[in-house]
């Protein structure tokens, strides 16, 4: 028999999504998990790609570079735009005719979009929003299962979730959360195309029109430096100071829920849990105390430097080095000092 | 006439929610009950295009017998009628039960009294999942249209509605025949402050209270924990980290303090890189 670990492909006009990539690399790693079981029942794992889109082929051969050995390919123009119903069907019809036992899928907006109407559909189990997964026992069962560990209760709570009697046993993870493997250039793997019909009832909703964000440049997630106000900016025209600094630093800006529920700043720039997952090099919390929910949004980074008034603010828990002081004085300074490093190299 | 639907859940205001530093589990006491923000908007903007349209405003909530509160509140918002479904048989359903439950109670207004647009909130912020409103649309057999910013039009004649909706790449307008199922982001509208007349009514107003056999009969392999696919296997609380150093500016000033701390910064390897790049 074969144990399949399912991952899904997301692209958008033949441009594959990274978290792709980096759940091609989580599950190879479950399928080295259960290693010792395949031993002994000469079963074998395989790692797969699920790849639906319209003229997708170079997507496969990226996803078999990223650790894929074999891709299913939906490929019809039908599915040029992202559409849930369509994509919904095409892949409970691949779910039901194969029967992975894991399947993973990227919690970006469209994958969340997917995710449930597909666990729905199929009728099994799905946990959101994934930071740890692997496979392990589970009490009074025999063999290894997916274990799903999420925050819950905005942070407060990490859970392990199992899904023990039904299969596949499905989760999403957001971006970055993990790090993209390695890419193999000579990676090789089989690409098989499914034949996959829409027929107009899949189009009860369709698109008519889509307005490009002249923002969506912005990415948040994958930005090398990110530099994030809070509420101890006092007033939303501390933002600009903070876009002074990621400017400085060639970075991008974030922020807390509580500035974003606040009104300071768009929802794009949040970081923590219920908004982006990030992984700088540097991270720079400014007036931020550190909700956990924030941080548990950012930890992952690199380096991190919090400024904050508070000496016992919780986000020098997670930072590399703190500055107890005004932010309206430290940042200042630091650019000075960052401008005077640049001219004396120069 | 349109017939609009919003299901809702009550749920804690984790923005409050405290550790007890001794046990490391979650006190629970204290902690305010508060209707999901998502889902109070997404009641704001059905309650608007009920009057603009003229009809009526059902709202639905599955939870224990408190989850009344946050009924009450739709119906100051406008809802017309308002069902609690409520067992202790539905106790441990996962998000996969919980679309069985929602879903068939639906099913049971739409038999009686066509919908048109069925309403959730993008996500609930105690679990955070964003799957029940998905999985209700698939349990419906109904076009679903997530993360919803505006509604540019409902048609009932024509039977067609536009919905905006936002994803990464920027905003799609979507066409979906009607009745739809539809997850809303908080831009959906504004929450408004309660007309008096609605509020009187709201006090006065008993909400529908259905169980696990009345007036649905729920296939009980469906619901609660034997009907969950999935179970929590062990939860607790983040590991706790150890404070970083840290420079205070009272003690050394904020020039000495930031040329200390940037020293440190570049210092690190990965950010030294960057910075290289960066000048």
């Amino acid at each position: 028999m074969t144990r399949r670990f399912w991952v899904f492909i997301e692209q958008n006009k033949g441009v594959m999504h990274p978290v792709g990539a980096e759940l091609l690399g989580v599950a190879r790693r479950l399928a080295n998990e259960i290693s010792d079981e395949l031993a002994d029942s000469g079963e074998q794992a395989v790692v797969e790609g699920i790849l639906v889109g319209c003229e997708v082929d170079h997507i496969a051969q990226e996803a078999i570079q990223y650790g894929a050995e074999r891709v299913y390919v939906v490929d019809d123009p039908g599915f040029e735009h992202y559409l849930n119903r369509p994509y919904t069907e095409a892949l409970t019809h691949l779910v039901k005719k194969y029967q992975p036992e894991v399947f993973l899928i990227g919690a970006t907006t469209l994958g969340r979009d997917l995710a449930g109407a597909v666990a729905t559909s199929v009728k099994t189990g799905l946990t959101a929003d994934c930071t740890k997964l692997e496979m392990g026992p589970v009490r009074k069962a025999q063999g290894k299962y997916l274990l799903a560990t999420r925050p819950a209760f905005g942070g407060n709570v990490i859970a392990t979730i199992v899904c023990k009697d039904y299969q596949p046993q499905m989760a999403t993870v957001r971006p970055r959360v993990f790090e993209i493997p390695e890419r193999d250039e000579g990676a090789a793997g089989e690409v098989i195309q499914e034949d996959f019909q829409i027929t107009s009832d899949m189009l009860a909703a369709n698109l008519v029109e889509f307005i490009a964000d002249k923002n969506a440049q912005f990415n948040l997630e994958y930005a090398d430096v990110i530099v994030s106000g809070g509420k101890g900016l006092g007033n939303p025209q501390g933002f600009e100071l903070i876009k002074e600094l990621a400017d400085e630093l060639g970075g991008v800006v974030g922020s807390s829920r509580a500035a974003v529920d606040g009104g300071w700043i768009d929802y794009e720039h949040q970081v923590g849990q219920t908004g982006k997952h990030v992984r700088p090099k540097l991270y720079i919390a400014a007036g931020i105390s550190g909700a956990i929910q924030h941080k548990v949004g950012m930890q992952d980074s690199d380096y991190i430097l919090a400024i904050n008034t508070d000496p016992n603010a919780p986000i020098f828990e997670v930072a590399d080095l703190g500055v107890v002081g005004d932010l309206y004085q430290v940042i200042p300074e630091m650019l000075q000092q960052l401008r005077d490093q640049k001219g004396a190299q120069s | 006439m349109v017939h609009l639907l919003v299901s809702v859940k009550q749920v804690p205001d984790t923005t409050n929610i405290r550790i007890d530093p001794e046990t490391g589990s979650l006190i629970r006491k204290g902690v305010p009950a508060i209707l999901n923000p998502y889902d109070a908007h997404a009641v704001a903007a059905a309650a608007t295009w009920k009057r603009k349209l003229g009809g009526k405003l059902t709202v639905i909530t599955m939870g224990p017998a408190a989850a009344e509160e946050a009924l009450q509140e739709c119906v100051e918002m406008g809802a017309d009628r308002a069902v609690l479904i409520s067992d202790r048989k539905f106790a441990g359903s996962d998000t996969l039960a919980t679309s069985y439950v929602l879903g068939e109670a639906i099913r049971k207004i739409h038999q009686e009294d066509p919908l048109d647009v069925i309403f959730f909130g993008k996500q609930a912020i105690d679990g955070d999942t964003a799957q029940v409103g998905p999985g209700a649309a698939v349990r419906l057999d109904m076009p679903l249209v997530t993360y919803v910013v505006e509604i540019q039009e409902i048609n009932k004649e024509q039977g067609y509605a536009l919905f905006v909706r936002k994803t990464e790449s920027g905003r799609e307008v979507i066409r979906t025949s009607l009745p739809a199922v539809i997850t809303a982001e908080k831009s959906i509208a504004e929450i408004p402050y309660a007309s008096l007349p609605d509020l009187i009514t709201s006090l006065r107003y008993q909400p529908e209270f259905w169980t696990a056999h009345e007036p649905l009969a729920y296939d009980q392999a469906q619901i609660g924990l034997k009907g969950s696919p999935t179970w929590v296997a062990q939860s607790g609380t983040p590991e706790a980290h150890e404070p970083a150093e840290t420079i205070s500016v009272e003690e050394f000033g904020v020039q000495a303090s930031v040329d200390r701390a940037l020293k440190d910064m570049l210092a690190d390897k990965s950010v030294a890189s960057l910075w290289k790049e960066i000048k």
